[in-house]
């Protein structure tokens, strides 16, 4: 058996915050604030987006009804998403590249005024 | 790669203002808004100088947001104004115990008087006991039917010479679709009236975020962490209504100005002479105002009070009602008159989306 090429060292983990409100934590076991880790790269050896993200997200922290997280591969129209305080329609939505200590908002108008 | 303000080529830009499409910071941000609502408010004369004015408070993001505006715009313009918050208690468990909570903060927060009405002091009965009652299937109709008269006679308990409802844009978009949608014309008409008159037994009132997007309400709320309940209805099924809301939301995704479009369409909209439009006259028991000669809470609070809930949700149930309904018991009265003024079949939680908006919110 041949020894083992040498790994190419994973890239540090990147820690994001995540808030959820407005309505939204109802679909997180009622939780607004998780920090959570994720690799700075996708399987094809990409940066993370925003994408990877959210589907990270519904993977691994929504408990129940995904439909009303995510629709057509993005996140449902009618949740606001703020990347560090500033609006994501300014920050490229789905394509922006996660960095590390990242907070990522997202809040529902959908729940009762 | 921060992006500058549209508007002061200064701050970095931390909102897409879904209107206009412009890039805007935050100081410029609570400039526009507030002043938006400002110029809304002058140009459509809400409002004279003493007014006192209730402010109807759920605890959820749009009123607590136009409590805190309003105030805010009447020390800056000095309207003059005394405001109130009225909230209304349905009397539903877990639900309107946590947001009123939330407006007793409020009225510490903000410094406004709180009068707070209750369906059982009102009528005799908690929406809790309602829904023991009727089940989850006409709830809403009877919800909705008690808030619009609980609002009036909280604020006449204020001395309250106006009511002003947090209805936004989006809200009154989705109204012009639901009325579209069930054909009801009467309604059709009214929703899109940013102020309806006082007449007798009704205080007047007004909506100054008729033309503010709903988008803006919670980034507003978001940025001056502002202190909102928000959670579905316990009984608020409303499935219709969702997906209207659905199919706004998407269209809004797509091309943002849909929202003031749909909104323009239902102000444009004209009855063709001769559609019969229902007549306004008072309810022979309570003297609160209707087209028929009971009132719709009286029919329901009639059908509660003899055991038959039925009583005004179907149009089956308001004949049992006997001959005092008039024509609007009459089966086969056209879609589009006094017949509509509680549609029977199709949605039970139709009525409670006159000025409501939302099934919970004012
Ligand atoms: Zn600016
Ligand atoms: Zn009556």
């Amino acid at each position: 058996m041949a020894s083992p090429a040498p790994a190419t060292p994973a890239p540090t983990p990147l820690k994001v915050n995540l808030e959820f409100s407005g309505g939204m934590e109802l679909l997180f076991n009622n939780t607004k604030n998780y920090t959570i880790e994720i690799p700075a790269t996708t399987s094809e050896h990409t940066p993370t987006l925003l994408r990877h993200l959210i589907f990270w997200i519904r993977d691994n922290l929504l408990k129940e009804k995904p439909e009303l997280f995510i629709s057509a591969d993005t996140v449902r129209p009618g949740i606001l998403v703020l990347i560090n305080d500033t609006d994501w329609e300014l920050e490229g939505e789905l394509e922006y590249q996660i960095q590390n200590n990242d907070t990522v908002v997202f809040i529902s108008t959908l729940h009762g005024g | 790669m921060a992006r500058l303000c549209e508007i002061c080529h200064r701050e970095k830009a931390v909102l897409k203002r879904p209107k206009t499409l412009q890039s805007i910071c935050r100081p410029c941000f609570y400039q526009v808004f507030e002043t938006e609502i400002h110029h809304t408010i002058t140009k459509n004369r809400l409002f004279q100088p003493g007014d006192r004015v209730a402010i109807g408070a759920s605890g959820g993001k749009d009123s607590t947001v136009l409590a805190y505006v309003l105030k805010t715009l009447n020390e800056r313009y000095q309207y003059g104004l005394h405001l109130f918050l009225l909230s209304i208690d349905e009397g539903i468990t877990g639900y309107r115990d946590d947001s009123l909570e939330t407006v007793k903060r409020n009225q510490l927060q903000y410094d406004l008087p709180l009068k707070i009405v209750s369906y059982e002091e009102l009528y005799a009965w908690t929406m809790d006991a309602i829904v023991r009652e009727v089940g989850l299937k006409n709830n809403c109709t009877f919800c909705g039917v008690f808030r619009r008269q609980a609002l009036d006679r909280g604020a006449m308990l204020l001395g309250a010479t106006h009511i002003v409802t947090g209805h936004n844009a989006d809200d009154i978009a989705e109204t012009v679709l639901m009325n579209l949608l069930r054909g009801d014309v009467a309604r059709l008409q009214r929703c899109t009236e940013i102020a309806t008159p006082g007449e007798d037994g009704c205080v007047p009132r007004s909506k100054p975020f008729k033309y503010t997007y709903e988008k803006e309400i919670v980034m507003y709320a978001y940025f001056k962490k502002l202190d909102y309940f928000s959670t579905e209805c316990i009984y608020s099924p409303n499935a219709y209504r969702g997906y209207a809301r659905a199919f706004l939301k998407d269209l809004e995704s797509i091309r943002p100005s849909s929202i003031i479009d749909i909104i323009h369409s239902g102000e444009a909209f004209q009855v063709r002479r001769g559609v019969k439009m229902p007549t306004q006259g008072f309810c022979s028991r309570c003297g609160y105002i209707s087209s028929n000669p009971l009132c719709k809470a009286c029919v329901l609070l009639e059908g509660l009070n003899r055991g038959l809930p039925k009583l005004g949700v179907s149009r089956a149930g308001l004949q049992q009602l006997d001959p005092q309904l008039g024509p609007a018991a009459d089966p086969n009265s056209p879609p589009t008159t006094a017949a509509k003024e509680y549609p029977s079949s199709s949605d039970p939680s139709a009525a409670a989306a006159v000025r409501t908006g939302k099934s919970l919110d004012w």
